[in-house]
């Protein structure tokens, strides 16, 4: 296990301490002390490594991340693995808005809650919170999972395409184009597995399923907002 | 007033094209949609005139004197920032919206006259990367196909902001467009019409932009140029923001910047000309201390040599050229003419860039219209093209004695009218009058 301390190096000396690790690696487990809220923590990493974050993170931890587990033993600000392609992030603490934002693979796990825009033009990757996601969660989120343990803010899944939603909780307002769906037999196989993945007890039966009711995929005059 | 014939009076408010609007907009119920840029006439640099040497000024000679046309970009924080041999660029053009050949051509041309392609809103292709010595990798609102690998094969990442045509408003690329490769690129079920979101998922304002930069060195090492491009509006304040949020270079996109699809109403009445958009991004740059060390790019209607160096002079320090990039690569080629009129248009006229049934085999997904277009010989033209223009604009720089396009300056420029006096600011030809008090 390799330890640094961010009262003593810098972002940019971590960042690339462990994007030297792309090629070959040489140490798999990682720590990262005294993150104080520190923006751009660990992202890019394109290796499987374990990133252990004692503390706060600031906007961007993890994003783009590759392969690696990253858990931040804290809070997180905006965008927490945004974009990310594969590999897992979980947060213990809150995560802030746009968490997971166009993320196209992996698996983001919140334990707290997630401000606004989680999942935000979401493009294949899987979240779930286990507390509650603030309003236009899912704007316009083409592919991937939104599972959401608690409650969900306003305009939830606002002109979405074809990302999979599943909410606990009640649901401040569905968004454009976004409609309650039956829970077939093979959602709550895809929901249990998540919750699984994500080490969420919970009973997938007591989730309703949110879609697209694809009605704004091709123009039509009669969709538009006058 | 008198009229030849009183009955074929012609209205100067509600004229024959505001007449067939009208009634397109009653039969159908919704606002057109188009390719190309902004078709009314606005000021622009044909307003204005280069003061070549003579007594006072001592020129260069013909074709032989050194008159250089280098260019470099991004040297403020990137570790390997970019050099061009010419300071004319191709600007962002989705693949998607063009065809994977026409991208392929692009790269041929720019990569045969030294200089760099950009990606555009469907992502980075194979094709694309492999042909273009320089590519420069966009990170648009929608992000799509947006992964690291991408980025770290980019030689400069350009975060779209804005473009001119449409400053303020999100991409379209309509269902007809969006083939199984679109489709699969953009991650969206195939024939969707498809809208590009018109903000960044997660970041909003200056102050997060400046920790989305960050993020995006830190990804990426800190190698290469981050620049940002924005539609020309509030270009003075834009200007200033994003060099204090860490750009290396800025793209200035004026109102008459070429697009792929967006409503008519936008192209027109949205934006201000890139003439009036230059001077007040480099005044921006001057005062904070930082002009020609932020390089300012400048697009938007650039056609000819003249352009080129007209945009020089005013302070910019290279240009990006789309719709006429495409014209070299054939677009609206007469050659076409009959095609051009059996879908509604002619040779000339063509933009409806959307529909995906260009003759020209450029803005389409169609195989067989793709085949039409042969990305060595569309690469070779636009080589030629490049090369013309930047001959034209070096006998410009050396009538007026300068050894480097760099060196052109306003004090070269004269305008032909007052608006365009008034948004270059510089004298109206034969007077030392610039209208308008500069804005302090
Ligand atoms: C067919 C086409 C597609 C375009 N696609 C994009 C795009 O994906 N992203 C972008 O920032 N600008 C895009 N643009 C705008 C160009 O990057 C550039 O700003 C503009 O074309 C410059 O003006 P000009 O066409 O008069 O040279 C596109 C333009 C055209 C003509």
């Amino acid at each position: 296990m390799k330890t640094i301390d961010l009262s003593e190096t810098s972002t940019r000396d971590l960042n690339q301490a462990l994007h030297d690790q792309r090629g070959e690696c040489t140490e798999r487990n990682w720590e990262v002390l005294n993150p104080k809220g520190s923006h751009s923590l660990a992202c890019g990493l394109d290796q499987n490594l374990s990133v252990d974050i004692r503390g706060h993170a600031g906007y961007y931890c993890a994003g783009m991340n590759k392969g690696a587990e990253v858990t931040v033993h804290g809070s997180a600000g905006v965008g927490v693995a945004e974009n990310m392609m594969s590999g897992t992030v979980r947060v213990k603490g809150d995560v802030s808005q746009a968490a997971g934002a166009t993320a196209r693979g992996g698996l983001l796990v919140v334990e707290g809650n997630a401000g606004a825009r989680c999942g935000i033009s979401l493009k294949g990757a899987d979240i779930v919170v286990k507390g509650s996601v603030g309003h236009m969660s899912c704007f316009m989120a083409q592919a991937g999972t939104l599972v959401v343990c608690g409650d969900a803010g306003d305009a939830l899944g606002d002109s979405l395409y074809e990302v999979h939603i599943y909410v606990k909780g009640s649901v401040q307002s569905l968004g454009a184009d976004c409609v309650e769906k039956d829970m077939r037999e093979e959602h709550i196989r895809e929901l249990s597995d998540l919750l699984k993945r994500a080490g969420v007890d919970d009973d997938p039966l007591q989730f309703k399923r949110y879609g697209s009711a694809r009605k704004l995929y091709n123009f039509n005059i009669d969709n538009a907002v006058l | 007033m008198t009229h030849k014939n009183p009955g074929l009076r012609e209205s100067a408010t509600f004229d024959i094209d505001t007449l067939a609007e009208i009634d397109r907009a009653a039969t159908t119920g919704i606002y057109d949609i188009r390719g190309f840029g902004a078709k009314r006439k606005m000021p622009h640099f044909d307003d204005l005139l280069f003061l070549g040497a003579s007594m006072s000024r001592y020129p260069l000679e013909g074709y032989r004197e050194k008159c250089a046309t280098d260019v470099v970009l991004g040297n403020r924080f990137a570790k390997k920032p970019i050099h061009l041999d010419i300071p004319v660029t191709i600007a962002g053009m989705s693949f998607g919206a063009l065809s994977a050949y026409a991208k392929e051509a692009l790269g041929r041309g720019a990569t045969q006259m030294g200089t760099s392609t950009t990606t555009g809103d469907g992502g980075m292709t194979p094709e694309e990367r492999g042909h273009s010595n320089k590519l420069v990798y966009q990170y648009l609102p929608s992000r799509y196909g947006m992964n690291p690998d991408d980025l770290r094969k980019a030689d400069a990442i350009e975060i779209v902001l804005g473009q001119g045509a449409k400053p303020g408003g999100g991409g379209m690329l309509l269902g007809q467009k969006i083939t199984d490769r679109v489709a699969q690129m953009r991650t969206l079920p195939k024939g969707v019409d498809q809208r590009s979101a018109c903000r960044h998922p997660d970041w909003t304002g200056p102050d997060d932009l400046a920790i989305k930069i960050h993020e995006l060195r830190e990804i990426t090492d800190w190698q290469v140029p981050i620049y940002i491009k924005v539609g020309a509006t509030r270009t003075y304040y834009d200007v200033k923001l994003a060099v204090k949020a860490g750009a290396d270079v800025i793209v200035v996109d004026g109102m008459q910047g070429g697009t792929a699809a967006t409503q008519d109403v936008f192209i027109e009445h949205v934006g201000i000309p890139t003439l009036a958009a230059i001077p007040q991004a480099v005044k921006a740059l001057q005062e904070m201390g930082m002009h020609r060390t932020v390089q300012l790019i400048v697009s938007g209607g650039i056609r000819n040599g003249a352009d080129v160096a007209k945009c020089m002079a005013l302070g910019a320090d290279a240009v990006a050229i789309g719709t006429a990039a495409l014209v070299a690569l054939g677009c609206n080629h007469p050659k076409w003419a009959e095609e051009y009129q059996r879908i509604g248009s002619d040779a000339g006229y063509y933009d409806d860039y959307h529909e995906g049934k260009c003759p020209a085999g450029i803005s389409t997904q169609d195989k067989d219209l793709m085949s039409r277009l042969d990305p060595e010989l569309g690469g070779r033209r636009l080589a030629n093209y490049l090369q013309c223009m930047i001959l034209e604009a070096q006998t410009i720089a050396r009538a007026c004695g300068k050894s480097h396009l760099h060196n052109l300056e306003p004090e070269d420029l004269v305008a032909l009218s007052v608006e365009s006096a008034a948004m270059a600011k510089v004298p109206l030809a034969g007077t030392d009058w610039i209208p308008g008090t500069p804005f302090q």
